[in-house]
């Protein structure tokens, strides 16, 4: 008892303890009944965000420390790796509540609980970015869960929103249950969920080919492939994307991806390296398969929606290439190309989000038609973005892929490098076709001819908009100070 | 302040279109005059600032000159470097001086979203720009892919009835081409740091980097098909056509003129000097296929209907001949190719520049619905002819001296091919003059066609620099051909060298096993 004691650092856990008091203040907010609070639900909450932004990279733990820092018994780890990550996380529901502002104004569903959840969520997030330990990581991932469950069918009175919520709740939970089968299965043969003592007592009894530790490292997979949506355990994501509320599918787009892979990579390469050879082979599949299905299926897609579901799949499946070639640079090219995927998925869900108008009526690319000619500003920011998820430089987008298949190559996965690269020019096609409307396309008159309602866009969405179109140019062209950042963060993962 | 050694001439150029990008973008869309005279004033700005480039040449050196180099990304050992030689600076002032005037042509063909346009056209012009002055592999890169964006718009927006489909084709033809590079480009990274311990992406370290020959001749390949698409060779070339006959006449003006040279240049800066001993063993099917090239797009010019598309097909036959001279592997044929890129971009350039005189006047380009217009516009008619002559190589005009260095060297490298490729020589003349017979002579059989009027000052000013060029490198070529004397040499060394000292290499045997184990020490290393 007392060395639990002795552990206990309010400083490591200090960013996170702002995102839960937030999270509550804002529940309390809400039971006080004042109608004029919730107009500033969303404010309050960003003035949360930013704070524990502040908190991770200015701190007493921030990035100026090169240590790593265990507490809590070892159950709590705060590194560079953790802190890139919860920054990542950070900025993904910063940009999330400003596009969600105007949306639920729209839908008359201003509601505290809304917000509350999406930080309950990224408290999740953070959770399994700095969890050394498989319970602390797996409570991190039920929390964000449970909150995004929830979130996906937030607008009750939507159908799709209520199908997406039920899905995504019966084949989370399922997945869940293999997730902590295969933590029973680890901890049954090795006595520790301790990360690193897991990976030494691996080492010292030799139990690289334990069939148990093989069947609960498969397990693992199982369970972080559902929440990474890496096939072949992507089948909830598209018709959750296409269901939740627009601003959710950006929320979920972005950071529980980033928090998945943050967890898988800490888990894998921190507690089962000597297993590489068995997850090779898997997880080589997995990321050839996770970017063909994606992409090719986003192919015929009409639903934008729905297509970036898809196309969210296959950029998963990108991460898998770098996951697979591990090391400083299969690492940092992750942490890399999760924080170019956030600005450029956001960006371009911010603007699916006004687009999407009342009800989410306008949510086909047809629905697009002219809209480059009417709103110049909305089309050459969605063009960005466009280009960026499709790899095109000079966007974040291009040197996040740049960055991982030289990673893949570095390690000699040339084959799956090519498999990739051939995938992105598939990935094009699809892309291309929303610019094709935006553009190439006269609008109709139901979509943004005469009568069609104007698109109202909201300061706050506006700056959603800029700051995300900032990172991915900025991530673009000027790429040298990033790299240099999360090269520094992922010394320690190896 | 121009003239000092530090002026960074090529980021000065390279850049200039780009801030023309965000000065249109601040002027109000329904100026279009205020913005047409904007655009093309930059453009003039530039080709004026790219003079110096072929006046203080130094001829006497292979080495790269105005050369500018900074970190850029210093964790994988890229920079910003541009430089140019004797190969690129022509290609790079030809870049300005048609950028220009395809700014001036569309004048009046285009007027509907004319900001979209002209910051396109100028955006266009930095990405090329880009592509000819960099010498390291991302920046190149990243110039290469760049320019996609706006030539995908121009085609898509301003372009004819199939323009959505022609401007996908063309984008995805071209990307699946260079994303293969792409990897190829990684490859050779890693085998250079494995080799050097050094991590560059600087281009000319790879001129010295000797690589075993099967990993040169996937590395080629992967190079191959990204060029391959852009010149377009015989089999690749399907976009072209495509994409010519769709996009407005300045689209069309650069893609011939300026687009397709990099996919030749590609060939001359990386295969050749980077993969000597692949290119040697791909010189079989690639004259092979240039030969092909050079008939089959004249055989199909031939049959075409519509002119633009006549000239689009001519433009295969042509780059066939830069294919044929460049790996023909001599200085003469070297040279010819080079001057032919500059010819080409010339003359096809006039071409595109005159069928879209004609197409703003009748709006078709049916050849059959034209015949006898030379009575009704003699100024546009005697300069047709002028251009047509150009293209097809008559004596005293610039396309007989890349024609002729080229055949040269095809006869010196391959008696076959050689006289193939003259057959492809008398097509050419065949379609040209039957299309412009058809055109212009005979009697007038459309009504409409009587009241065409000639050539107005704004086309006479933008037609009439291509054709005093088209003379002057056709009368006295030495001055242009003196200025890439040192490089191809040099060019020729490089790839001579590598492949003989290869040679030696092979027959003792070691080449692979030393290159196996430098491999396992890499991936060593790494680990560590």
């Amino acid at each position: 008892m007392e060395q639990v004691l002795s552990t206990i650092s309010l400083r490591a856990i200090c960013p996170e303890i702002i995102v839960a008091a937030f999270g509550l203040g804002i529940l309390l907010m809400q039971s006080a009944k004042s109608r004029w609070m919730k107009d500033y639900f969303g404010y309050v909450s960003l003035i949360g965000v930013l704070a524990a932004i502040v908190m991770v990279v200015k701190g007493p733990a921030s990035f100026d420390m090169k240590a790593v820092e265990y507490s809590f018994n070892n159950m709590w780890v705060v590194d560079n790796y953790a802190r890139f990550f919860k920054v990542i996380f950070l900025l993904g529901t910063g940009l999330t509540i400003l596009i969600s502002m105007k949306y639920l104004s729209d839908e008359s569903m201003m509601h505290g609980e809304y917000f509350a959840l999406v930080l309950f969520a990224t408290l999740g997030m953070m959770v399994m970015a700095s969890g050394a330990e498989l319970i602390t990581i797996f409570l991190g991932i039920e929390l964000m869960s449970l909150s995004l469950y929830a979130l996906a069918g937030f607008t009750r009175t939507r159908l799709a929103s209520n199908e997406a919520a039920l899905k995504y709740f019966l084949l989370g939970s399922f997945a869940t249950g293999f997730l902590l089968y295969g933590i029973a299965l680890i901890y049954g043969s090795t006595g520790t969920t301790d990360i690193n003592a897991i990976s030494k007592f691996i080492h010292t009894a030799s139990l690289q080919q334990s069939p148990m530790i093989i069947i609960g490292m498969g397990l693992l997979v199982v369970g972080f492939g559902f929440k990474t949506a890496a096939a072949p355990f992507h089948m909830w994501t598209p018709d959750v994307y296409e269901g939740a509320p627009a601003p959710i599918t950006a929320f979920m787009s972005a950071g529980p991806k980033a928090a998945a892979f943050a967890a898988f990579a800490r888990v894998f390469l921190e507690a089962l390296p000597t297993l590489q050879t068995e997850w090779t082979a898997v997880i080589w599949v997995m990321a050839a398969l996770t970017m063909s299905i994606g992409n090719i299926i986003a192919l015929v897609q009409t639903n934008i929606k729905r297509m970036l579901a898809y196309s969210s799949i296959a950029h998963a499946g990108y991460v898998l290439v770098a996951f697979l070639a591990a090391g400083e640079l299969g690492v940092s090219s992750i942490m890399y190309y999760m924080l170019a995927y956030t600005f450029m998925n956001l960006g371009a869900f911010a603007i699916i989000t006004v687009m999407a108008g009342k009800g989410e009526e306008r949510v086909h690319i047809d629905d697009y038609k002219g809209l480059g000619y009417k709103y110049p500003f909305a089309g050459v920011a969605m063009s960005l973005f466009l280009f960026s998820l499709a790899g095109i430089p000079p966007t974040g987008g291009f040197m996040g892929k740049f960055y991982i298949f030289q990673a893949a190559i570095n390690e000699g996965y040339i084959g799956l490098a090519i498999i990739g690269v051939l995938n992105s020019v598939v990935s094009v096609y699809y892309y291309l076709r929303v610019t094709v409307a935006m553009y190439f396309q006269s609008p109709s008159s139901t979509t943004q001819g005469s009568d069609a309602p104007a698109l109202v866009f909201s300061p706050a969405l506006l700056l959603a908009i800029v700051v995300a179109a900032y990172g991915v140019l900025s991530l673009g062209l000027f790429p040298a100070k990033y790299v240099a950042l999360v090269k520094q963060s992922s010394l320690l993962l190896q | 302040m121009m003239t000092s050694p530090d002026f960074p001439i090529l980021s000065v150029i390279t850049f200039l279109p780009l801030l023309g990008v965000l000065a249109i973008c601040l002027i109000d869309g329904k100026r279009h005059s205020l913005i047409r005279w904007v655009a093309f004033l930059v453009a003039v700005a530039t080709f004026i600032i790219s003079l110096p480039l072929y006046f203080r040449f130094d001829a006497s050196t292979w080495q790269m000159q105005f050369v500018e180099q900074h970190p850029w990304i210093t964790q994988f050992g890229v920079s910003y470097h541009m430089g140019i030689d004797g190969i690129s600076m022509l290609l790079v002032v030809l870049t300005t001086f048609l950028s220009a005037l395809a700014i001036l042509s569309t004048w009046s063909a285009v007027s509907e979203s004319v900001k979209g346009y002209m910051a396109s056209l100028l955006l266009l012009e930095t990405g090329m720009l880009g592509v000819f002055c960099a010498l390291d592999f991302v920046l190149f890169y990243v110039f290469w892919e760049v320019m996609l964006i706006p030539m995908y718009f121009i085609i898509g927006i301003w372009g004819g009835p199939r323009r959505i489909y022609a401007a996908v084709k063309f984008f995805i033809y071209t990307m699946s081409g260079s994303v293969l590079m792409l990897v190829a480009i990684l490859v050779l990274y890693f085998l250079n740091y494995k080799a050097t311990g050094v991590m560059t992406f600087d281009i000319l370290t790879y001129y010295k980097l000797g690589l075993p020959a099967n990993v040169q001749f996937w590395l080629f390949l992967a190079f191959f098909l990204a060029f391959a698409i852009k010149v377009p060779m015989f089999p690749f070339h399907t976009w072209l056509p495509d994409a010519h006959v769709e996009a407005p006449t300045a689209g069309s003006v650069i893609l011939a003129g300026v687009l397709l040279k990099m996919g030749t240049y590609g060939f001359l800066r990386f295969s050749l000097p980077i993969f000597p001993e692949a290119t040697v063993q791909f010189i079989p099917m690639i004259l092979c296929l240039s030969v092909i090239g050079i008939i089959y797009g004249a055989l199909v010019s031939l049959a075409q209907e519509d002119v633009k598309k006549l000239v689009a097909y001519s433009s295969v036959s042509h780059l066939g001949y830069c294919m044929l001279g460049m790996f023909a592997l001599n200085a003469e044929g070297l040279k010819g190719s080079i001057i032919q890129m500059i010819n080409h971009g010339l003359s096809t350039g006039a071409l595109f520049m005159i069928v879209g005189m004609l197409y703003e006047r009748r709006h078709t380009r049916l050849i059959s619905e034209y015949g006898g217009i030379l009575k009704v516009m003699p100024i546009l008619g005697g300069l047709f002819l002028l251009v047509c002559f150009s293209s097809m190589g008559v004596p005293g005009l610039n396309g007989f001296v890349g024609e002729l260095l080229i055949l040269i060297g095809a006869f010196k490298a391959s008696l076959g091919y050689g006289l193939l490729a003259t057959i492809g020589l008398i097509l050419g003349a065949i379609y040209l003059l039957w299309m412009y017979k058809r055109v212009m002579y005979g009697e007038i059989t459309k009504e409409e066609n009587r009241s065409l009027k000639d050539m107005t000052g704004r086309e006479f000013a933008y037609l009439l620099p291509i054709i005093v060029f088209i003379v002057w490198i056709g009368v006295s070529p030495k001055p242009f051909l003196d200025k890439m004397d040192a490089s191809v040499t040099n060019l020729l060394q490089v790839v001579n060298h590598q492949s003989t000292q290869a040679d030696s290499r092979n027959r003792i045997g070691v080449d692979m096993k030393l290159a196996e184990v430098n491999n396992e020490q890499f991936a060593a290393d790494q680990r560590r």
